[in-house]
Formats: structure tokens, C-alpha cells, sequence
């Protein structure tokens, strides 16, 4: 099977560097620079130049390197991301890229500086149109392309780079601290680095979406491909073979034992050589498939006698979430007007750029993991169960990660890495596919909710009710988490005296859905902001002034019964798109008066998101450590999924401390040496990682003024292993060498842990399930094309109250990405497992799909919060989809229940518009 | 497992006579399906005869009868070709096939060889009345694309044969359009797409049409009853008398980008459309 003689040597011309290399002439390209020449800033995504990772300059244009055979670059000169051009021009993309915060996550970083540059040599002044066109096969799922195309821009003028804060505290515009290796393209993710002797793993996947199966012997295979080391089952799995968020709901085994519930569940894991894992076909192996009646969708789920896919939940409900205050049939018997609605929303992959990747090594009774993740010290919990270890002889040392968005918050390549390297006591690695990567993870729940809105004449609403059946798949994950945080947030950031919502989690053979950028709310808020277009219409208010009425502010009372002391700028956000909004209705309406092909439409939605776990402690702790030789250390243990956690809680900490932020090193992730700093997800890392670094940097404060005997405002500086304490005249010099040091060898520490102050909830859903929320008001202007049901996006202007932004550069960033996966969700976005597991049958946002966008900082401090600070992660997505079908309804007046819109979808619905008047 | 990139014809025929390979220009097909193929489980590949290095078939040229477009040249290198007029569906159509990294590899012969419903060159060269060259020991043959294309991803190439180049044959001046409906900007594959061609005689009538519809059948159509009944028609007024009795005998299907019954709708506004356009750049370059 193994044919060495496939192998030829090859002459390439690398970065102006001749380099001779034996390869399979068909090897791509982009395989050829990474493994063979150690050039891993070109990164491979897809492997099907849909999503132009690997784009590098071959014969001076941009090409995809994984479509490319090496042969045909033979004697052609490649410059990629490590490469330098005569001009200049790279290094200047490179620098701007950092300035701008055009650099998130980094992982399509390279390919897009290397698509600009194609660009900008063809035409140094180019402009946006040009610049849009170079980078229409390059996709980004962290920016919204916007930073992106402003920092190429301000190449393409000869501009000025934006002026740094040199001390880059609270507040500033600084450059994301780890943005230097992602723009040089040498930031390490998960597939890019591996111990040289590592075994390859490969992973046989389940074709069906439910069967039993039976194994054979793998003996004579073992024995057949040279290189193949082991092909392992679920009896190799030396701990539990199961694993899942909640500790009460293991459901999802690492390797499948005797059964699969969906199509992608891992069945063996293949280890050796790459060569020998891949040139085994799943065809090859022993496995006797027996398909049996797969359950697809709620509806067939709950259905009476559906088969049961949990022996435990023989009703296929997971989990049921409730919420109710008041009483909602006086409120709608009160109402002057009502309305009603049902909804269905389709699973969303999350389409992180970076597949997943890792590898684990085995040292002694310890293993290390490094991969890219959202959440290490779950992995290690999990790692952990599954080899029945210790939980302090499993290290995380996570890779930088490319994009999460929710779906790197469960184990993935984890457990199978922990297995193998455990058992085989040898180096392994793993890269997913691409295709792998999209059927085995989780997505966002498909919906399906029926809401009913009332309110009285003047438009104050008085009830609200949904009821939201949440497709979670074949396994639990993430699902009991959409089911409680729904019933919140389903009225939306409205006052709402009578309410009840109630959600269930429904069991499926699908692909298992999990936690993906709100948990659920963005869903649910499609139905809310439906039902108050509706109300508004029926009553002949405006849509923005129904908001404004209802919407929450100071004072006022969830329906959870938490009264929103401060923090609750959701009038201001209105107040911010007020005049947006009506001139863009003016400009639709007048537009329309003579048009009658393209009709244009405005639209507004407002969300609300609170910060944290639901009702759960879900503490974090940081740490900050003054050296002998004056380093100063940040040991963080929150990971930056491309947000920019790093930055933030660095400028927090250096705030906090009175250092600037060019003072501190930081330590991101690793569970041998930074504290548990929780997940990263529902939006709490700037919160609650905030705080407990806030805390961190007044402890240490604390310990340095007490040393220097000053007072509150002294100012610190460190000149080498040399601290300064100025206070007003007085001035201090602390040798920092001569100090004591602890065990860790440290001579100062501070140490801050926050958990938000939080209640549960009682069986009506009441209490303070979060100690602050983030508020949006966002307002859409759409262009319908009425004859082929197509929809352009023209402008989006967001207000969002943030607290305080600590970072108004990553806050903008946070927000466009939001925006353009609100877009894609509203108009493009559809899991079909089996049918859309690639990049281009599965479509997200190009730079051509972005609206422009215009963002109001809404800056309503929270006292609770670091410095003011609040989350902003999750709230950027929520408002835009809503608002994009409130603006489509406004242009053709069809009423959308169903995303995403696909043309064909919106081309129905204007018919049966047309068929109804 | 064979990767032969012979730097002349007669070599790559001679390997083609002699064993089944899998012929590669761009890639940009090839690679896709072997990654899904990988994907799920099976890693293996055909030998593979690579056109590449063979010369001349990444030119252009011309004579008296019309335009030899070699089975080499890219999407990019089409687009920024001195073509007349008639070339312009082509064109925009070259612009839009994946992105500018796909233009930059991909060929319009590998585009006619994958013969996808959605591959846009396809519309094009019906329309074109495009001759497919195939070249083999035996010698030349010449295809109409039309009868190329067998059926969905099936082509009339021989086991021994490999596509050389496409040729366009030369007849009055003419104007072209394409149309490509996806649902989202770049990067997309087509739900449907029309392309338009018409001649045009002294009193801006058209003299003939040639129209065809990609993605709304099998193999891409040619709309032969609307050819008929725009002749002698005003540009300005051509879009309207298309009518949807000209596209019945698509059949399209419904899949994961749209509905059979939306494709059908919708081909009707495609073909208008083109030939607006027509209309539009040609009132355009009068002015």
C-alpha cells in the first residue's frame, strides 16, 4: 500500500531561497511548505480552496496553495507569509495589520496579507473595490473583513499607521499583545507544531447517523501496512468512555462501542505513520455496519414511540428550562393587540478557519496536551475521567486558537490524542479534515419556538409566551445550557410583566449542537423581535418607538425579577440609531416610490445577553509576579480564541497595577502554571476574568506600596531588576534581586479571584441569574432584488452598551465579526450533516457580503464590572438578524419565520405574498 | 501511483494511450474531491498525467475562422485577454469562478471537464458555439460542446483523447452577457447562470441569439425556441418577449442552494436579465 517510489526530488524557489525536497509530485503545495520546509504561517483550512488560508504568491499571484500539485511549482518562484517582496509591501501589510486590529483570531491573517499584497503590486493605489476583489477567496470568521480592509487601504494611501497610547491602560487603542506572531505568521495553532517522533492519528468515522456495528480482527491489518501502530477501539479507552459538559450528563463516548448515534461519531483511532494512517481506507477495515431508523429533528424526536437514543431519557428531552412571572393569561386578556408566530432556525456550523489540532505527549504518569481550545481546565477535567488519572497529571497547554465561537468549549481532539498517547506511550498528533471538523463538532441548536406578544394600545407590552423545542443532536453538550439561558432572555431587553417561556432540548441522530456565540438568544431573539414588528404594525407605531417604550433601562425588572440596578444603556442604544434609522426608512421609502424591481428596507432589533454562567459559580483567578530580575509576569489562565482576552485583561491588570502594559509578560492557558480563569464563553472573560485580574493587580499593588511604605497614588516604573515607587516627592528604590522569594521563586504576587454574584433560580425561573448584561440596539438597511428573492445588506449601525470598552479597537472588532456571523445566520447559513460539510456547499460571509458599518460605543459603566467593564462578545451577534429580516419585512412587507433566507426561501415567501393580496 | 508531467504532446498522448490516468490542468477540481474523498476515509489516488508543463496550450490566438483557446489557459488569463466583444460573458464569468487564487490556476477546459451543471464556463461556450479539440495518437477531432457534454458530470472524451484546446468560431459581430445567480457575493457556486449572446445588424436588431442556461438541467441548455423568436427583434425590447414556454424544457433540482421550482422561476428573470445587459452595455459604448 505504501508505494515509496511515488516520491520524486523537486526543486522549489522559496522566499528567494532555492530548496531541493522529495515529494509525491501530487503533494500540495501548501503540505510541501509546512512540512517539508517548516514554513507553517501558510495555513491549510479546508484543503479545497474554499476558504484561501493557504493563500501564497506562485509566479507573483495569489493562488491556493492546497490546490496546487508541488510539481507545478517546481522552478517557480512561491513568497509566502515568512517571505519579503523588493518593496517593502508585505512588511507594511504586516505592520498595518497589527495597527489596525485587523489580526483576531490570526488564522486567515496570512493568507489575507498575502492576497493584499497580489493586490497592491498590481496596483499600489488600489482602491476598496479592488481591494474587496483580491480578498473574495480569502474568508475570515472573526472580523467582518472590515479592519481588514481599512488597514489595506490605509497601505494602498501611503497613510500613517493610528497613533499608539504609549501607555496603553484602560481604554486604549492598543495593538493586540499577541498580534506580532500572528501577523508574521509564526503564532503556533494546533496543527502548525509536534514533537518530530509523533505519530500520526486518524480517525474512522461513523457513515450512518444511527447503527449498530460489529469489529472484526485489525490484526491483519496492523500486519499488512508497514508504519501502522495501532488501531484503537473503545476498549483502549483506560478510563470512562464518555465524556460531556455537565458532570451529571456524560453521554458522548471518546470511541464508539457497539453503536453510533450520528454520522461523524469516532469509531477507531488509526496511529502511525502518516503515510500508513492514510493509505488504510475505512473500506479496508473490519467493520460490519447495520444501519438502523435515524430520529432527524425535534419533531420526530419527541414524537410518540420515536426511538429513544439515551436508555435514560426514553422521551428524548434532555433537559426542559422554564421561566414564568406574573400572569400571562391576564396579560394577554388585557392586551389591546397580540401577536403570534412560529419559527425555525437551521443548525449553524461555527466555521472557525482553523480545523482542530493538537498532540499529546506522555511523560511518565503525566500526559501534556496541547491543542486549540476554549477551555483547558475542562479539557483537563475530561482528559483526565477518560484515562482515570488524576486531574493534576493531565497538563493543557493550549495552542493558539483559530476562532471558537462556542464550538472549541468541548473536548474534540482531547480525549482521542490523551487515549493514544497514553496507551501507545509515544508522541501523537492529530489534524482534522476539514469535512471531520464540520460533521463530528458541535453547532448551533436548530429551533424551533411559537411565541405569542401582547400589549396594550399604547404599545407597553404586557405578555409574552414561547414555547422553544432546541435540536441538541445526538448528545447533550452544551444543551441543557441553550434550554435555561433561552427562558431568560426570550422576551427580549423588554419590561414584560406577564411572562412565561419554556424550552426543551431535544435528543436526535444529528450532528450534536452545543454552544455557539448565545447560547440559544440569537434564536430565540429572531421570534421576540418578530412578534414586536408585528405589535408595532398592528398598532401604527413606529418599530423604533416600540422599542424605546418597552425597553429596559435603570430600574426596571426582568422577568427573571432582577431589578437592573446600573449598567442597562438599552434606551441610549436606541437613543444612538434613532436618527439612523428613520433616515434610512425615509431614504427606503423614497426609494421604493419609484422603483419596483429592487425595493430597500430598514430595520431595527435590540438584544440583551447576560454575562456569565446561568445562575452558577464560575469563578476565575489570575495572578501577577514580580521576578528577582524584575520580569513581571501575568499568569492568565483565560485563552484568547482571537477576541482578545490577552490584551484586555492585560490592560485591566496594568490599570489595576499602575505598570504599563509593555512592562508585563504573560503566560496564557497552561493548567501547570496559571489558575483556573474558567472558560472562555458567554461573553465573562473581560468581566469575570476582568475582575480577578483588576484584583490581581491591586493585590500586587498593595503588596508594593506596603514594601515601599506610599501612599494610594504613588506611581510605579521598573528600570531592570529595579522597582520605583514615586510618591509625590518622595522616591523609592526597591533592588528587587535582594528580595525574598517565595517557593515559586517569586519576590512579589498578587493574586484576585471573582465569581459574579449570582442566585439561582427557583422553579419559576426567578432570581439573579447574572450579575450584569450587555444591551444592543442595532438598526439594518437591506436592497431585495423582488424577482430573484435575493438580499444585499447595506448598512448596519450598532449601538452597543458595553460598560466601558476597554479596548475600543477590539471592541469594534468584536462587533463587526458579530455582525457578519448575525448576517450569515440571517441569509445563508445551513447545517445539513451529510450535505453542507465543506466550505463551499456550507456558505459564511465574503467581504463583498459586508454591509458598511457603523458602530456607537455606548459606555453606561457597570459598577460591578472591571473599571466600568462588561462583555461584548456574544451581544454583537444577537440584534443582527432580527434587524435583517426586520428590514426585508419593510422592503416587500413578506414576514420571514424561517433562516436563513436563502433566495429561494424569500422567493416563496413573496409569492405567497403576492398570492395573498 | 504515477505522476507523469510530459513537456510534450506526443508524450502525454503516448502515457494517455497506454493506462488509465486521471488528466490534471489547474487542480482546482482535483484536489476538492480527493480532500472529501480523504475526509471519509479513503486516501488513495489514480495515476495522474499532468498538462502543465505541455507547450502551448496556455495561448490564445487567432486566425480567419475564429479563436483557439488552449486547454491551459486559466480564468485569469481569459479575463485580462484582448477578446472581442463576444467574449464578454466569458469574461465576467471569469471573473467570478471562486476566487482570484482559483482564476489564477483554474482552466476553462478543466471547467468544461468536470463537467459540473454549475460550472459557469460551460453556458458560455454553448453559447460561443465552442468546438472542443481533442487531441489523441490517432490524431484531432473536433467536438461541438454540446455534443461533449453526455450527461451530468459525463463528457465524450476518449480513454486515449485529452482536450487541447476550445475553439471559437468567427461569425458577425457580436454581444455577450453573463449572468450568475449565487447566494452570496465571491466564492460561490452558481444556482443558476445565463449566458447571452446576439448579433446584431445595422438597425440594432438581432440577427441570431445564442442563450444558454447552466445549473437548471443536467448539462447546460441552449434555449433554442427564444434563439428563434428574438431574431429580428429590438435589443431594447428583446427581455420581454422571453417567455417562460422557452425554458420548459429544463429540469431542474431542488439541493442545498434552492428549489426546482425557484430555479425554474427565476432562469426566466436570469435570461431577461442578460440580455438587459446586453442592451445596457450597448447603449453604453453608443454613448
Amino acid at each position: 500500500m505504501l508505494d515509496r517510489s511515488k516520491t520524486r526530488p523537486l526543486r522549489l524557489i522559496v522566499n528567494n531561497q532555492p530548496h531541493a525536497v522529495t515529494a509525491d509530485p501530487f503533494t500540495p503545495l501548501s503540505e510541501v511548505l509546512r512540512d517539508h520546509l517548516g514554513l507553517t504561517g501558510t495555513k491549510i483550512g479546508c484543503e479545497a480552496g474554499d476558504c484561501g488560508a493557504c493563500t501564497v504568491l506562485v509566479d507573483g499571484v495569489q493562488a491556493c496553495s492546497c490546490l496546487i500539485p508541488v510539481a507545478q511549482a517546481e522552478d517557480v518562484p512561491v513568497l509566502t507569509i515568512e517571505g519579503e517582496d523588493g518593496d517593502g509591501l508585505i512588511r507594511r501589510l504586516k505592520e498595518a495589520f497589527l495597527a489596525h486590529g485587523a489580526a483576531q483570531c490570526g488564522i486567515c491573517t496570512p493568507g489575507m496579507i498575502m492576497a493584499a499584497a497580489d493586490c497592491l503590486m498590481k496596483d499600489p493605489q488600489a482602491g476598496r473595490a479592488a481591494i474587496e476583489d483580491a480578498l473574495g477567496g480569502v474568508l475570515c470568521r472573526c472580523t467582518g473583513y472590515v479592519k481588514i480592509v481599512e488597514a489595506i487601504l490605509d497601505v494602498a494611501r501611503g497613510g500613517g499607521l493610528p497613533v499608539q497610547d504609549p501607555e496603553g491602560a484602560f481604554g486604549a487603542r492598543i495593538a493586540r499583545v499577541d498580534g506580532r506572531p500572528k501577523v508574521e505568521g509564526i503564532d503556533l495553532f494546533g496543527a502548525d507544531s509536534a514533537p518530530g517522533d509523533a505519530l500520526y492519528l486518524r480517525i474512522l468515522r461513523s457513515p450512518h447517523a444511527s447503527a449498530r456495528f460489529t469489529l472484526g480482527d485489525c490484526r491483519p491489518v496492523l500486519d499488512r501496512v508497514p508504519g501502522l501502530v495501532a488501531i484503537l477501539t473503545a476498549k483502549d479507552v483506560p478510563g470512562e468512555n464518555s465524556f460531556g459538559i455537565f458532570p451529571t450528563i456524560k453521554d458522548q463516548p471518546v470511541l464508539a462501542d457497539g453503536f453510533v448515534r450520528f454520522r461523524g461519531e469516532a469509531v477507531l483511532a488509526l496511529a502511525g505513520t502518516r503515510e500508513a494512517v492514510e493509505a488504510v481506507r475505512d473500506a479496508d477495515l473490519p467493520i460490519e455496519w447495520h444501519p438502523e431508523e435515524a430520529v432527524i429533528g425535534v419533531g420526530m424526536g419527541l414524537a410518540p414511540g420515536a426511538p429513544v437514543l439515551h436508555a435514560k431519557v426514553p422521551d428524548n428531552v434532555l433537559t426542559r428550562g422554564y421561566l414564568e412571572c406574573g400572569d400571562v393569561e391576564a396579560g394577554h386578556a388585557a392586551a389591546a393587540v397580540t401577536a403570534e408566530g412560529a419559527f425555525e432556525t437551521a443548525f449553524v456550523e461555527h466555521a472557525y478557519i482553523e480545523p482542530e489540532a493538537g498532540f499529546a505527549v506522555r511523560l511518565g504518569d503525566r500526559i501534556e496536551i496541547s491543542a486549540c481550545t476554549q477551555a483547558p481546565v475542562m479539557d483537563q477535567e475530561e482528559v483526565a475521567r477518560v484515562l482515570g488519572i488524576p486531574k493534576a497529571a493531565v497538563r493543557i497547554r493550549p495552542t493558539a486558537c483559530g476562532g471558537g465561537f462556542g464550538g472549541k468549549l468541548d473536548v474534540s481532539v482531547q480525549p482521542l490524542l490523551a487515549v493514544a498517547a497514553w496507551q501507545l506511550g509515544r508522541p501523537v498528533r492529530i489534524i482534522y479534515t476539514r469535512p471531520e471538523s464540520m460533521a463530528s463538532t458541535t453547532k448551533r441548536h436548530p429551533a424551533s419556538i411559537r411565541a405569542r406578544a401582547s400589549a396594550d394600545a399604547e404599545g407597553h407590552l404586557l405578555a409574552y409566551e414561547m414555547t422553544g423545542d432546541f435540536n441538541t443532536g445526538a448528545y447533550a453538550s452544551w444543551g441543557p445550557t441553550v434550554a435555561n439561558r433561552v427562558p431568560i432572555h426570550a422576551t427580549g431587553p423588554y419590561k414584560v410583566p406577564h411572562v412565561r417561556n419554556r424550552t426543551r432540548a431535544v435528543y436526535t441522530n444529528e450532528t450534536p449542537a452545543g454552544a455557539f456565540r448565545g447560547f440559544g438568544v440569537p434564536q430565540a431573539a429572531i421570534a421576540n423581535e418578530t412578534l414586536l414588528d408585528d405589535l408595532a404594525l398592528q398598532l401604527g407605531l413606529s418599530r423604533w418607538a416600540i422599542r424605546r417604550r418597552n425597553a429596559l433601562g435603570h430600574g426596571d425588572r426582568t422577568p427573571s425579577g432582577q431589578v437592573l440596578h446600573a449598567s442597562a444603556g438599552l434606551p441610549e442604544c436606541l437613543d444612538a440609531v434613532e436618527d439612523a434609522f428613520r433616515t434610512f426608512e425615509a431614504e427606503a421609502e423614497a426609494f421604493n416610490a419609484g422603483a419596483t424591481r429592487f425595493r430597500r428596507g430598514a430595520g431595527v432589533a435590540c438584544m440583551w445577553y447576560g454575562c456569565g454562567n446561568t445562575s452558577m459559580s464560575n469563578p476565575s483567578t489570575m495572578r501577577i509576579a514580580l521576578l528577582p530580575d524584575g520580569r513581571l509576569v501575568f499568569f492568565n489562565g483565560a485563552v484568547d480564541i482571537g477576541q482578545g482576552s490577552t490584551t484586555v485583561l492585560l490592560q485591566i491588570a496594568a490599570e489595576a497595577l499602575g505598570l504599563p502594559p509593555a512592562a508585563f509578560e504573560s503566560v496564557i492557558g497552561d493548567t501547570d502554571l496559571t489558575e483556573d480563569a474558567g472558560k472562555t464563553s458567554a461573553s465573562r472573560q473581560t468581566f469575570v476574568s476582568g475582575n480577578a485580574a483588576r484584583l490581581a493587580g491591586l493585590d500586587l499593588r498593595r503588596a508594593i506600596l506596603a514594601l515601599g511604605n506610599a501612599g494610594p497614588e504613588a506611581r510605579l516604573a521598573l528600570e531592570g531588576a529595579t522597582l520605583l515607587i514615586r510618591d509625590g516627592e518622595a522616591s523609592r528604590r526597591v533592588d528587587l534581586a535582594a528580595l525574598p522569594r517565595d517557593d515559586e521563586g517569586f519576590v512579589l504576587v498578587g493574586r484576585g479571584t471573582y465569581d459574579p454574584p449570582t442566585t439561582g433560580l427557583d422553579a419559576r425561573g426567578q432570581g439573579v441569574p447574572y450579575a450584569t448584561y450587555g444591551f444592543a440596539a442595532q438598526v439594518a438597511e437591506v436592497e431585495v432584488d423582488m424577482l430573484l428573492g435575493t438580499v444585499k445588506v447595506r448598512r448596519i449601525v450598532a449601538a452597543h452598551d458595553v460598560g466601558r470598552a476597554v479596548n475600543p479597537t477590539l471592541t469594534e472588532g468584536q462587533i463587526h465579526g458579530g455582525i457578519a456571523q448575525g448576517l450569515g445566520l440571517a441569509l445563508m447559513e445551513e447545517f445539513i450533516p451529510g450535505r453542507t460539510e465543506n466550505l463551499h456547499d456550507y456558505l459564511i460571509p465574503t467581504v463583498g457580503d459586508m454591509p458598511e458599518i457603523t458602530i456607537h460605543l455606548i459606555e453606561d459603566p457597570e459598577p460591578e464590572g472591571p473599571f466600568g467593564a462588561k462583555g461584548v462578545g456574544e451581544p454583537a451577534l444577537v440584534a443582527t438578524a432580527p434587524a435583517i429580516l426586520s428590514a426585508i419585512r419593510h422592503a416587500t412587507g413578506a414576514r420571514i419565520c424561517r433562516v436563513p433566507v436563502l433566495p429561494h426561501r424569500l422567493f416563496e415567501a413573496l409569492q405567497a405574498k403576492g398570492a395573498r393580496s | 501511483m504515477r505522476y507523469d508531467r510530459p513537456t510534450d504532446l506526443a508524450e502525454a498522448l503516448a502515457i494517455r494511450a497506454e493506462r488509465r490516468v486521471i488528466l490534471m490542468a489547474g487542480g482546482t477540481d482535483i484536489y476538492p474531491a480527493f480532500a472529501q474523498r480523504k475526509a471519509w476515509g479513503d486516501a488513495s489516488r489514480a495515476d495522474i498525467l499532468d498538462l502543465s508543463a505541455l507547450p502551448g496550450l496556455d495561448a490564445i490566438t487567432e486566425d480567419e475562422a475564429g479563436w483557439r483557446i488552449g486547454s491551459m489557459v486559466t480564468w485569469a488569463a481569459l479575463a485580462d485577454a484582448p477578446l472581442p466583444l463576444l467574449f464578454d460573458g466569458l469574461k465576467e464569468a471569469s471573473r467570478h469562478v471562486g476566487g482570484q487564487q482559483v482564476q489564477n490556476r483554474g482552466t476553462l477546459a478543466g471547467n468544461l471537464c468536470t463537467a459540473s451543471p454549475a460550472g459557469d464556463g460551460i453556458p458560455n461556450l454553448m453559447a460561443l458555439d465552442a468546438g472542443v479539440e481533442l487531441s489523441s495518437q490517432a490524431g484531432r477531432r473536433l467536438l461541438p460542446v454540446a455534443d461533449f457534454l453526455t450527461g451530468y458530470r459525463q463528457i465524450a472524451l476518449r480513454p486515449d483523447e485529452i482536450v487541447t484546446a476550445l475553439v471559437v468560431p468567427k461569425g458577425p459581430p457580436a454581444r455577450a452577457a453573463f449572468v450568475k445567480l449565487g447566494a452570496r457575493h465571491s466564492l460561490v457556486i452558481s444556482i443558476a447562470m445565463v449566458a447571452a449572446i446576439v448579433e446584431l445588424d445595422a438597425q440594432d436588431r438581432i440577427a441570431a441569439a445564442r442563450i444558454a442556461i447552466g445549473a437548471c438541467s443536467p448539462v447546460a441548455l441552449r434555449l433554442p425556441g427564444l434563439e428563434a423568436a428574438l431574431a429580428g427583434e429590438r435589443l431594447a425590447t428583446a427581455p420581454r418577449r422571453v417567455e417562460a414556454a422557452h425554458l420548459a424544457h429544463l429540469v431542474p433540482i431542488s439541493d442545498v442552494r434552492a428549489s426546482a421550482e425557484y430555479r425554474r422561476e427565476v432562469a426566466l428573470h436570469l435570461v431577461r436579465d442578460a440580455l438587459a445587459r446586453i442592451h445596457q452595455e450597448t447603449a453604453r459604448r453608443a454613448a
